[in-house]
Protein backbone atom coordinates (compact mmCIF):
# COMPACT_ATOMS: atom_id res chain seq x y z
CA UNK A 1 0.00 0.00 0.00
CA UNK A 2 1.39 3.36 -1.01
CA UNK A 3 1.23 6.25 1.38
CA UNK A 4 1.81 6.43 5.07
CA UNK A 5 -1.14 5.25 7.09
CA UNK A 6 -1.96 7.29 10.12
CA UNK A 7 -5.11 7.31 12.11
CA UNK A 8 -6.09 9.02 15.28
CA UNK A 9 -9.02 9.95 17.39
CA UNK A 10 -9.96 13.57 17.61
CA UNK A 11 -12.79 15.10 19.53
CA UNK A 12 -13.37 18.26 17.59
CA UNK A 13 -12.61 19.49 14.14
CA UNK A 14 -14.24 21.31 11.29
CA UNK A 15 -16.09 18.06 10.69
CA UNK A 16 -19.15 19.44 9.00
CA UNK A 17 -19.91 16.71 6.46
CA UNK A 18 -19.96 19.24 3.62
CA UNK A 19 -18.06 18.80 0.36
CA UNK A 20 -15.15 21.26 0.47
CA UNK A 21 -15.12 24.28 -1.82
CA UNK A 22 -11.46 24.26 -2.88
CA UNK A 23 -10.89 22.08 -5.97
CA UNK A 24 -8.02 19.97 -4.56
CA UNK A 25 -9.96 18.96 -1.47
CA UNK A 26 -13.18 18.49 -3.44
CA UNK A 27 -11.42 16.08 -5.81
CA UNK A 28 -10.22 13.98 -2.85
CA UNK A 29 -13.67 14.19 -1.25
CA UNK A 30 -15.26 12.77 -4.40
CA UNK A 31 -13.00 9.72 -4.22
CA UNK A 32 -13.51 9.11 -0.48
CA UNK A 33 -17.25 9.71 -0.85
CA UNK A 34 -17.64 6.62 -3.05
CA UNK A 35 -16.52 4.20 -0.31
CA UNK A 36 -19.42 1.93 0.63
CA UNK A 37 -20.62 0.98 4.10
CA UNK A 38 -19.43 -2.65 4.47
CA UNK A 39 -22.58 -3.61 6.39
CA UNK A 40 -25.11 -1.79 4.20
CA UNK A 41 -23.23 -1.74 0.89
CA UNK A 42 -25.96 0.18 -0.92
CA UNK A 43 -24.97 3.28 1.08
CA UNK A 44 -21.76 5.26 0.70
CA UNK A 45 -20.06 6.85 3.67
CA UNK A 46 -21.21 10.19 2.26
CA UNK A 47 -24.86 9.01 2.18
CA UNK A 48 -24.52 7.84 5.80
CA UNK A 49 -23.04 11.10 7.01
CA UNK A 50 -19.94 9.26 8.25
CA UNK A 51 -17.59 11.28 6.00
CA UNK A 52 -17.12 14.53 7.89
CA UNK A 53 -14.23 16.40 6.24
CA UNK A 54 -11.52 16.08 3.60
CA UNK A 55 -8.53 18.38 3.16
CA UNK A 56 -5.98 18.01 0.40
CA UNK A 57 -3.25 19.91 -1.41
CA UNK A 58 -3.30 17.40 -4.26
CA UNK A 59 -0.60 15.21 -2.66
CA UNK A 60 -1.57 14.68 0.95
CA UNK A 61 -5.08 14.04 2.21
CA UNK A 62 -6.55 14.37 5.68
CA UNK A 63 -9.90 12.67 6.15
CA UNK A 64 -12.14 12.77 9.21
CA UNK A 65 -14.75 10.06 9.76
CA UNK A 66 -17.24 9.62 12.58
CA UNK A 67 -18.60 6.26 13.76
CA UNK A 68 -22.36 5.68 13.63
CA UNK A 69 -22.66 3.88 16.98
CA UNK A 70 -19.80 3.91 19.52
CA UNK A 71 -19.07 0.23 19.02
CA UNK A 72 -19.68 0.04 15.29
CA UNK A 73 -17.07 -2.43 13.98
CA UNK A 74 -17.47 -1.19 10.39
CA UNK A 75 -15.61 2.07 11.00
CA UNK A 76 -12.19 0.44 10.76
CA UNK A 77 -13.09 -1.18 7.46
CA UNK A 78 -14.31 2.20 6.20
CA UNK A 79 -10.99 3.75 7.22
CA UNK A 80 -9.04 1.07 5.37
CA UNK A 81 -11.21 1.46 2.28
CA UNK A 82 -10.77 5.25 2.27
CA UNK A 83 -6.99 4.81 2.47
CA UNK A 84 -7.08 2.18 -0.26
CA UNK A 85 -9.14 4.30 -2.67
CA UNK A 86 -7.12 7.48 -2.13
CA UNK A 87 -3.73 5.79 -2.39
CA UNK A 88 -4.93 3.98 -5.53
CA UNK A 89 -5.82 7.41 -6.93
CA UNK A 90 -2.20 8.49 -6.46
CA UNK A 91 -2.15 10.45 -3.21
CA UNK A 92 1.20 10.19 -1.42
CA UNK A 93 -0.02 10.28 2.13
CA UNK A 94 -3.48 9.66 3.58
CA UNK A 95 -4.32 10.46 7.19
CA UNK A 96 -7.65 9.28 8.55
CA UNK A 97 -8.86 10.54 11.91
CA UNK A 98 -12.00 9.64 13.81
CA UNK A 99 -14.09 12.21 15.57
CA UNK A 100 -16.80 11.52 18.16
CA UNK A 101 -18.07 15.06 18.29
CA UNK A 102 -20.56 16.14 17.18
CA UNK A 103 -22.20 12.76 17.66
CA UNK A 104 -23.49 11.08 14.51
CA UNK A 105 -27.23 11.17 13.89
CA UNK A 106 -29.43 9.70 11.17
CA UNK A 107 -30.46 13.31 10.46
CA UNK A 108 -27.21 13.45 8.46
CA UNK A 109 -28.30 10.70 6.09
CA UNK A 110 -28.75 12.10 2.59
CA UNK A 111 -32.06 12.01 0.73
CA UNK A 112 -30.38 9.92 -1.95
CA UNK A 113 -29.28 7.51 0.78
CA UNK A 114 -32.83 7.19 2.11
CA UNK A 115 -34.17 6.37 -1.36
CA UNK A 116 -31.41 3.81 -1.93
CA UNK A 117 -32.10 2.17 1.44
CA UNK A 118 -35.80 1.74 0.72
CA UNK A 119 -35.10 0.27 -2.72
CA UNK A 120 -32.68 -2.13 -1.05
CA UNK A 121 -35.44 -3.36 1.28
CA UNK A 122 -34.49 -1.47 4.44
CA UNK A 123 -36.99 1.07 5.79
CA UNK A 124 -35.11 4.39 6.12
CA UNK A 125 -35.21 6.50 9.33
CA UNK A 126 -38.68 7.98 9.46
CA UNK A 127 -38.20 11.24 11.28
CA UNK A 128 -35.68 13.44 12.97
CA UNK A 129 -33.78 12.50 16.12
CA UNK A 130 -35.38 14.13 19.17
CA UNK A 131 -33.47 17.07 20.59
CA UNK A 132 -34.44 16.23 24.15
CA UNK A 133 -35.61 12.80 25.14
CA UNK A 134 -39.04 12.71 26.66
CA UNK A 135 -40.11 10.16 29.26
CA UNK A 136 -41.97 8.18 26.61
CA UNK A 137 -40.55 7.78 23.13
CA UNK A 138 -43.20 8.61 20.53
CA UNK A 139 -43.22 5.92 17.90
CA UNK A 140 -44.12 6.83 14.35
CA UNK A 141 -45.44 4.13 12.03
CA UNK A 142 -42.69 2.52 9.96
CA UNK A 143 -43.52 2.05 6.29
CA UNK A 144 -42.94 -1.38 4.73
CA UNK A 145 -40.21 -0.94 2.08
CA UNK A 146 -41.90 -3.55 -0.14
CA UNK A 147 -45.63 -2.83 -0.19
CA UNK A 148 -45.50 0.63 1.51
CA UNK A 149 -48.15 -0.32 4.05
CA UNK A 150 -48.04 1.46 7.40
CA UNK A 151 -49.49 -1.63 9.10
CA UNK A 152 -46.20 -2.90 10.45
CA UNK A 153 -44.96 -3.97 13.86
CA UNK A 154 -41.64 -4.12 15.65
CA UNK A 155 -40.45 -7.69 16.10
CA UNK A 156 -37.18 -6.86 17.83
CA UNK A 157 -35.70 -3.59 19.03
CA UNK A 158 -32.29 -4.83 17.92
CA UNK A 159 -31.41 -6.22 14.52
CA UNK A 160 -28.50 -7.51 12.48
CA UNK A 161 -26.40 -4.39 13.15
CA UNK A 162 -26.42 -1.67 15.81
CA UNK A 163 -28.22 0.76 13.53
CA UNK A 164 -31.23 -1.44 12.70
CA UNK A 165 -34.35 -2.92 14.30
CA UNK A 166 -36.37 -5.85 12.99
CA UNK A 167 -39.93 -5.26 11.76
CA UNK A 168 -42.62 -7.22 10.00
CA UNK A 169 -45.35 -6.04 7.64
CA UNK A 170 -48.87 -7.08 8.63
CA UNK A 171 -50.07 -6.45 5.06
CA UNK A 172 -47.58 -8.39 2.90
CA UNK A 173 -46.32 -10.54 5.84
CA UNK A 174 -42.68 -9.90 4.99
CA UNK A 175 -40.06 -9.19 7.66
CA UNK A 176 -37.76 -6.23 7.04
CA UNK A 177 -34.99 -4.17 8.63
CA UNK A 178 -35.67 -0.64 9.83
CA UNK A 179 -32.79 1.84 10.02
CA UNK A 180 -33.52 3.35 13.45
CA UNK A 181 -33.90 7.09 14.01
CA UNK A 182 -30.88 7.97 16.10
CA UNK B 1 1.60 2.37 12.71
CA UNK B 2 2.83 -0.27 15.09
CA UNK B 3 4.27 0.05 18.53
CA UNK B 4 6.62 -2.68 19.56
CA UNK B 5 8.38 -0.35 21.95
CA UNK B 6 8.68 -1.61 25.52
CA UNK B 7 5.71 -0.64 27.62
CA UNK B 8 5.80 -0.66 31.37
CA UNK B 9 2.71 -2.45 32.55
CA UNK B 10 3.37 -1.82 36.16
CA UNK B 11 4.55 -5.32 36.99
CA UNK B 12 7.47 -4.28 39.15
CA UNK B 13 9.23 -2.57 36.29
CA UNK B 14 9.03 -5.62 34.09
CA UNK B 15 8.74 -4.76 30.42
CA UNK B 16 6.50 -6.64 28.03
CA UNK B 17 6.62 -6.60 24.26
CA UNK B 18 3.22 -7.07 22.80
CA UNK B 19 0.30 -5.57 21.09
CA UNK B 20 -0.60 -4.13 17.77
CA UNK B 21 -1.48 -0.49 17.95
CA UNK B 22 -3.67 0.42 15.03
CA UNK B 23 -4.88 3.67 16.46
CA UNK B 24 -2.27 5.91 17.96
CA UNK B 25 -3.69 9.12 19.30
CA UNK B 26 -0.53 10.06 21.13
CA UNK B 27 1.72 10.93 18.23
CA UNK B 28 -0.94 12.93 16.49
CA UNK B 29 -2.35 14.77 19.44
CA UNK B 30 -0.54 17.97 18.53
CA UNK B 31 -0.97 17.72 14.80
CA UNK B 32 -4.69 17.54 14.46
CA UNK B 33 -7.06 20.38 15.16
CA UNK B 34 -8.75 19.96 18.50
CA UNK B 35 -7.22 16.55 19.13
CA UNK B 36 -8.27 14.77 22.28
CA UNK B 37 -5.17 15.69 24.19
CA UNK B 38 -3.66 14.09 27.25
CA UNK B 39 -5.76 13.27 30.28
CA UNK B 40 -4.49 14.46 33.66
CA UNK B 41 -3.88 11.64 36.17
CA UNK B 42 -7.17 12.37 37.96
CA UNK B 43 -9.22 12.53 34.76
CA UNK B 44 -7.52 9.31 33.62
CA UNK B 45 -8.50 7.57 36.87
CA UNK B 46 -12.09 8.72 36.38
CA UNK B 47 -12.13 7.55 32.76
CA UNK B 48 -10.77 4.21 33.98
CA UNK B 49 -13.73 3.78 36.36
CA UNK B 50 -16.25 4.41 33.60
CA UNK B 51 -14.28 2.46 31.02
CA UNK B 52 -13.89 -0.57 33.30
CA UNK B 53 -17.62 -0.58 34.11
CA UNK B 54 -18.43 -0.63 30.40
CA UNK B 55 -15.74 -3.18 29.54
CA UNK B 56 -16.68 -5.71 32.21
CA UNK B 57 -20.42 -5.48 31.53
CA UNK B 58 -19.75 -5.82 27.81
CA UNK B 59 -17.71 -8.97 28.46
CA UNK B 60 -20.52 -10.39 30.60
CA UNK B 61 -23.25 -9.66 28.03
CA UNK B 62 -21.30 -11.37 25.28
CA UNK B 63 -21.88 -14.67 27.11
CA UNK B 64 -25.57 -14.49 26.22
CA UNK B 65 -25.01 -14.77 22.48
CA UNK B 66 -26.54 -18.15 21.54
CA UNK B 67 -27.86 -18.62 25.10
CA UNK B 68 -30.66 -16.04 25.42
CA UNK B 69 -34.29 -17.22 25.64
CA UNK B 70 -34.91 -16.16 22.04
CA UNK B 71 -32.85 -15.17 19.02
CA UNK B 72 -33.98 -11.55 19.27
CA UNK B 73 -32.41 -11.37 22.73
CA UNK B 74 -29.13 -12.83 21.49
CA UNK B 75 -29.11 -9.83 19.15
CA UNK B 76 -30.23 -7.32 21.75
CA UNK B 77 -27.76 -8.28 24.48
CA UNK B 78 -24.99 -8.66 21.92
CA UNK B 79 -25.69 -5.22 20.48
CA UNK B 80 -25.86 -3.61 23.93
CA UNK B 81 -22.51 -5.23 24.72
CA UNK B 82 -21.09 -3.85 21.48
CA UNK B 83 -22.16 -0.31 22.36
CA UNK B 84 -20.57 -0.73 25.79
CA UNK B 85 -17.37 -2.01 24.22
CA UNK B 86 -17.30 1.13 22.07
CA UNK B 87 -17.63 3.30 25.18
CA UNK B 88 -14.95 1.25 26.96
CA UNK B 89 -12.51 1.60 24.07
CA UNK B 90 -12.90 5.39 23.90
CA UNK B 91 -12.64 5.77 27.69
CA UNK B 92 -9.66 3.46 28.11
CA UNK B 93 -7.88 5.04 25.16
CA UNK B 94 -8.31 8.42 26.81
CA UNK B 95 -7.30 7.09 30.23
CA UNK B 96 -4.17 5.60 28.67
CA UNK B 97 -2.96 8.97 27.40
CA UNK B 98 -1.94 9.82 30.96
CA UNK B 99 0.47 6.89 31.23
CA UNK B 100 1.38 6.13 27.63
CA UNK B 101 -0.68 2.94 27.56
CA UNK B 102 -3.06 1.81 24.82
CA UNK B 103 -6.63 0.61 25.28
CA UNK B 104 -5.36 -2.96 24.83
CA UNK B 105 -2.64 -2.50 27.45
CA UNK B 106 -5.31 -1.42 29.90
CA UNK B 107 -7.87 -4.08 29.00
CA UNK B 108 -5.57 -7.09 28.79
CA UNK B 109 -2.49 -6.36 30.88
CA UNK B 110 -3.85 -5.07 34.15
CA UNK B 111 -4.51 -7.44 37.00
CA UNK B 112 -7.61 -7.63 39.15
CA UNK B 113 -6.59 -5.03 41.76
CA UNK B 114 -5.83 -2.50 39.01
CA UNK B 115 -9.42 -2.55 37.70
CA UNK B 116 -11.78 0.16 38.88
CA UNK B 117 -15.19 -1.26 37.96
CA UNK B 118 -18.10 -1.20 40.40
CA UNK B 119 -19.43 -4.44 41.89
CA UNK B 120 -22.75 -4.12 40.08
CA UNK B 121 -21.22 -5.02 36.71
CA UNK B 122 -19.34 -7.96 38.26
CA UNK B 123 -22.50 -9.71 39.42
CA UNK B 124 -23.11 -12.96 37.56
CA UNK B 125 -25.37 -13.14 34.52
CA UNK B 126 -27.53 -15.63 36.43
CA UNK B 127 -30.78 -16.31 34.64
CA UNK B 128 -32.38 -13.93 32.16
CA UNK B 129 -34.18 -12.06 34.95
CA UNK B 130 -30.87 -11.50 36.79
CA UNK B 131 -29.34 -10.02 33.67
CA UNK B 132 -32.37 -7.81 33.04
CA UNK B 133 -32.35 -6.58 36.66
CA UNK B 134 -28.65 -5.72 36.36
CA UNK B 135 -29.32 -3.98 33.03
CA UNK B 136 -32.18 -1.99 34.52
CA UNK B 137 -30.08 -0.62 37.38
CA UNK B 138 -26.91 -0.05 35.40
CA UNK B 139 -28.44 1.48 32.28
CA UNK B 140 -30.62 3.78 34.40
CA UNK B 141 -27.47 4.93 36.22
CA UNK B 142 -25.68 5.41 32.90
CA UNK B 143 -28.47 7.55 31.46
CA UNK B 144 -28.14 9.92 34.42
CA UNK B 145 -24.35 9.81 34.23
CA UNK B 146 -23.92 10.54 30.55
CA UNK B 147 -26.68 13.16 30.43
CA UNK B 148 -24.68 15.07 33.05
CA UNK B 149 -21.18 14.28 31.75
CA UNK B 150 -22.26 15.59 28.35
CA UNK B 151 -21.76 19.06 29.89
CA UNK B 152 -18.23 18.42 31.15
CA UNK B 153 -15.65 21.09 30.25
CA UNK B 154 -13.27 18.25 29.34
CA UNK B 155 -13.70 17.92 25.54
CA UNK B 156 -12.91 14.20 25.39
CA UNK B 157 -15.27 13.23 28.22
CA UNK B 158 -17.90 15.53 26.72
CA UNK B 159 -17.64 13.90 23.30
CA UNK B 160 -17.71 10.33 24.63
CA UNK B 161 -20.68 11.11 26.90
CA UNK B 162 -22.70 12.91 24.22
CA UNK B 163 -22.42 9.90 21.96
CA UNK B 164 -23.03 7.33 24.69
CA UNK B 165 -26.05 9.16 26.14
CA UNK B 166 -28.36 8.24 23.27
CA UNK B 167 -27.15 4.67 23.18
CA UNK B 168 -27.63 3.94 26.87
CA UNK B 169 -31.13 5.45 26.71
CA UNK B 170 -31.98 2.70 24.24
CA UNK B 171 -30.42 0.12 26.57
CA UNK B 172 -32.62 1.37 29.37
CA UNK B 173 -35.72 1.14 27.19
CA UNK B 174 -34.86 -2.50 26.53
CA UNK B 175 -34.41 -3.26 30.24
CA UNK B 176 -37.62 -1.40 31.17
CA UNK B 177 -39.68 -3.27 28.59
CA UNK B 178 -38.40 -6.62 29.87
CA UNK B 179 -38.88 -5.69 33.51
CA UNK B 180 -42.52 -4.83 32.78
CA UNK B 181 -42.97 -7.96 30.72
CA UNK B 182 -41.45 -10.28 33.31
CA UNK B 183 -43.31 -8.63 36.21
CA UNK B 184 -46.61 -8.73 34.35
CA UNK B 185 -46.09 -12.15 32.76
CA UNK B 186 -46.54 -15.48 34.46
CA UNK B 187 -46.26 -16.21 38.17
CA UNK B 188 -42.89 -17.76 37.45
CA UNK B 189 -41.53 -14.79 35.48
CA UNK B 190 -42.72 -12.42 38.20
CA UNK B 191 -41.17 -14.54 40.94
CA UNK B 192 -37.86 -14.47 39.09
CA UNK B 193 -37.68 -10.72 38.43
CA UNK B 194 -38.66 -9.99 42.05
CA UNK B 195 -35.90 -12.30 43.29
CA UNK B 196 -33.38 -10.89 40.78
CA UNK B 197 -34.06 -7.28 41.80
CA UNK B 198 -33.79 -8.26 45.47
CA UNK B 199 -30.42 -9.92 44.86
CA UNK B 200 -28.90 -7.07 42.81
CA UNK B 201 -30.24 -4.12 44.80
CA UNK B 202 -27.38 -4.11 47.31
CA UNK B 203 -25.01 -3.12 44.50
CA UNK B 204 -27.06 -0.16 43.26
CA UNK B 205 -25.44 2.19 45.77
CA UNK B 206 -21.75 2.09 44.83
CA UNK B 207 -21.87 3.98 41.49
CA UNK B 208 -23.35 6.99 43.32
CA UNK B 209 -20.64 7.29 45.97
CA UNK B 210 -18.42 10.38 46.02
CA UNK B 211 -14.82 10.13 47.11
CA UNK B 212 -11.57 12.12 47.15
CA UNK B 213 -11.03 11.73 43.42
CA UNK B 214 -14.43 13.25 42.77
CA UNK B 215 -13.60 16.11 45.16
CA UNK B 216 -10.37 16.81 43.31
CA UNK B 217 -12.10 16.76 39.91
CA UNK B 218 -14.48 19.48 41.01
CA UNK B 219 -16.62 20.75 38.12
CA UNK B 220 -14.94 18.55 35.52
CA UNK B 221 -17.34 15.66 36.21
CA UNK B 222 -20.77 15.38 37.81
CA UNK B 223 -20.68 14.32 41.47
CA UNK B 224 -22.04 10.75 41.51
CA UNK B 225 -24.26 11.50 44.53
CA UNK B 226 -26.12 14.15 42.52
CA UNK B 227 -27.17 11.52 39.99
CA UNK B 228 -29.04 9.45 42.57
CA UNK B 229 -32.30 11.44 42.59
CA UNK B 230 -32.81 11.02 38.86
CA UNK B 231 -32.02 7.33 39.13
CA UNK B 232 -34.48 6.84 42.00
CA UNK B 233 -37.26 8.68 40.16
CA UNK B 234 -36.78 6.63 37.00
CA UNK B 235 -36.58 3.32 38.87
CA UNK B 236 -39.58 4.14 41.05
CA UNK B 237 -41.62 4.92 37.94
CA UNK B 238 -40.77 1.51 36.49
CA UNK B 239 -41.52 -0.24 39.78
CA UNK B 240 -44.87 1.56 40.03
CA UNK B 241 -45.88 0.52 36.53
CA UNK B 242 -44.69 -3.05 37.11
CA UNK B 243 -46.37 -3.11 40.57
CA UNK B 244 -43.10 -4.03 42.18
CA UNK B 245 -41.83 -2.90 45.55
CA UNK B 246 -38.44 -1.32 45.95
CA UNK B 247 -36.18 -4.03 47.45
CA UNK B 248 -35.09 -3.52 51.05
CA UNK B 249 -31.50 -4.80 50.77
CA UNK B 250 -28.85 -2.69 52.50
CA UNK B 251 -26.02 -1.36 50.32
CA UNK B 252 -23.07 -3.74 49.94
CA UNK B 253 -19.71 -2.55 51.29
CA UNK B 254 -18.49 -2.33 47.71
CA UNK B 255 -14.99 -0.98 47.04
CA UNK B 256 -14.55 -1.49 43.32
CA UNK B 257 -13.32 2.06 42.74
CA UNK B 258 -10.27 1.42 44.91
CA UNK B 259 -9.51 -1.96 43.34
CA UNK B 260 -11.09 -4.29 45.89
CA UNK B 261 -13.42 -6.63 44.06
CA UNK B 262 -15.88 -9.49 44.31
CA UNK B 263 -14.59 -13.00 43.75
CA UNK B 264 -16.37 -12.98 40.37
CA UNK B 265 -14.05 -10.47 38.71
CA UNK B 266 -11.01 -12.73 38.58
CA UNK B 267 -12.91 -15.34 36.57
CA UNK B 268 -14.25 -12.72 34.18
CA UNK B 269 -10.75 -11.35 33.62
CA UNK B 270 -9.27 -14.81 33.19
CA UNK B 271 -11.61 -15.48 30.30
CA UNK B 272 -11.25 -12.00 28.83
CA UNK B 273 -7.46 -11.79 29.05
CA UNK B 274 -6.08 -15.26 28.45
CA UNK B 275 -5.87 -15.08 24.68
CA UNK B 276 -4.13 -11.70 24.61
CA UNK B 277 -1.66 -12.90 27.24
CA UNK B 278 -1.09 -16.33 25.75
CA UNK B 279 -0.56 -14.91 22.25
CA UNK B 280 0.72 -11.34 22.67
CA UNK B 281 0.00 -9.23 19.61
CA UNK B 282 -2.51 -11.72 18.20
CA UNK B 283 -4.70 -10.18 15.53
CA UNK B 284 -8.17 -11.20 14.45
Amino acid sequence: MKGEVVSAVVTQSDATGVRPADPASAAAWDIAAKVADPEVPVLTIEDLGVLRSVHSDGHRVQVVLTPTYSGCPAIEQMRDDVILQLTAAGYDRVDVAFTLSPAWTTDWMSEAGRVKLERYGIAPPNGRAPVRRGPLPVSVAVKCPRCHSLRTREVSRYGSTSCKALYECLECQEPFDFFKVH
Amino acid sequence: MTAEAPVDHGHDGEFDHHGDVAVDALDLADELPGAGGIASPDVAEYALRLGDDALILSQQLGWWISRAPELEEDLALGNIGLDLLGHARALLRYAGTASGRTEDDLAYWRDEHEFRCCWLVQQPNGDFADTIARQLLFSTYQVELYDALEHSPDPALQAIAAKAAREVAYHRDHAVQWTLRLAGGTEESRRRIVRALGDIWAYADEPFQDDELIDRLGDVVPRPSTLRAGFDAAIDAVFAEAELERPAAKPAMARGRSGSHTSYLGYILAEMQWLARRHPGAKW
